[in-house]
């Protein structure tokens, strides 16, 4: 199916959904944010790998190939991507894309969670990385490094 | 100097960066699921998804202005005529129609017979009275909100619950004169 919508869309889309597991539903607890925002990212994940098996993977959907796979050929693998799409934009200035908000939104222009926020985009890559891999048979945990922003690294350990 | 027109909505979108649809649907399609886990009311998922939509509309319109060269709108029933015909086709391809003006030109509805939202999707029957395209009466409500209109947005028909169309019926409430943004109420 060729359908395509405004890149847009799906920016807005996962920025606003990060800001209302993290400002409004969760505004406390930041690891069930997390945890919500992994599972989307799963099931989002979980359904591309089945609609289209072996045509992309997570990263990809993010409009590129990755950068970098290495492994330690015991069940580790590093995804890199040099310039992480999802992060990039907002970790460089976090608070101005919520800066001339109504007060709807002034707490997510606080600074201190707009600085959190690149790391919930994480747990939706995160999440789409392992639902797209338990659809083929394989377990595992994603974690991702951003220590070098905005590379950002995901790692792959698969479960024996 | 002759102003320069309006872009149409065809070339707007064949000039924005687009992606598949099929991750923005999957990924619409996931949040509302996991809204209706988290929150025990499907009224809240709702309000929720509205809220999504009026915090996304606040902020597109500004790259519908910028891109789109509409300049003013002299009535709502223009404005109307422009989200429908662009602002629909430069954020998701399709383009809507807008019909049933009542007789003082303030209520009209938009109507969208192809929506990306909704490919794949099916409602189970645990679902009645989710409204799953509810991020786009948000996003509406938000745009027309940042130029000065206030309006009330509800859905009238809906293809997940058997209709024909989606039809969204828009209430002009208030239209804020635009000059003076800060003044006090009068």
């Amino acid at each position: 199916m060729g359908r395509e919508v405004s890149e847009s869309c799906v920016d807005s889309l996962l920025t606003e959904m990060v800001s209302m597991y993290c400002n409004r539903l969760y505004a406390n607890k930041p690891e069930l944010a997390a945890s919500r925002i992994d599972a989307i990212g799963y099931q989002v994940g979980h359904q591309l790998s089945e609609r289209s098996s072996a045509r992309t993977s997570g990263p990809s959907s993010s409009k590129k190939q990755i950068d970098n796979l290495k492994t330690n050929h015991r069940g580790t693998f590093v995804l890199q991507d040099n310039r992480f799409r999802w992060v990039s934009r907002m970790s460089l200035d976090p608070s101005s894309e919520n800066g001339d908000l109504s007060q709807e939104n002034s707490e997510a222009a606080d600074e201190s969670k707009a600085a959190q926020e690149p790391n919930m985009h994480l747990h939706f890559s995160c999440g789409v990385i392992k639902g797209a891999l338990h659809n083929l048979g394989i377990a595992c945990a994603v974690s991702a490094d951003t220590s070098q922003l905005p590379a950002c690294s995901f790692v792959v350990r698969i479960k024996p | 100097m002759p102003p320069v027109g309006p872009r149409s909505g065809d070339a707007i979108f064949a000039n924005v960066e687009r992606v598949n649809a099929e991750l923005f649907t999957l990924t619409y399609g996931a949040i509302v699921r996991q809204l209706l886990t988290d929150l025990e009311e499907v009224e809240e998922v709702n309000k929720q998804l509205d809220q999504m939509g009026y915090n996304i509309g606040i902020r597109l319109i500004d790259e519908f202005l910028a891109k789109s060269n509409v300049s003013r709108c002299v009535d709502f029933k223009e404005t109307a005529e422009v989200i429908a015909k662009m602002g629909f086709k430069m954020f998701l391809g399709v383009t809507a129609s807008v019909t049933n003006w009542d007789a003082d030109g303030t209520c009209c509805s938009i109507v969208l017979e192809d929506n990306p939202l909704v490919d794949f999707v099916e409602l189970p029957d645990t679902c009645q009275g989710l409204y799953y395209c509810n991020i786009l009466s948000g996003v509406v409500r938000g745009a027309l909100e940042m130029v000065s209109m206030k309006t009330e947005i509800s859905w009238i028909r809906d293809m997940l619950r058997g209709d024909d169309a989606f039809e969204l019926q828009v209430k002009l409430l208030k239209q804020v004169p635009e000059e003076y943004p800060y003044k006090d109420d009068e």
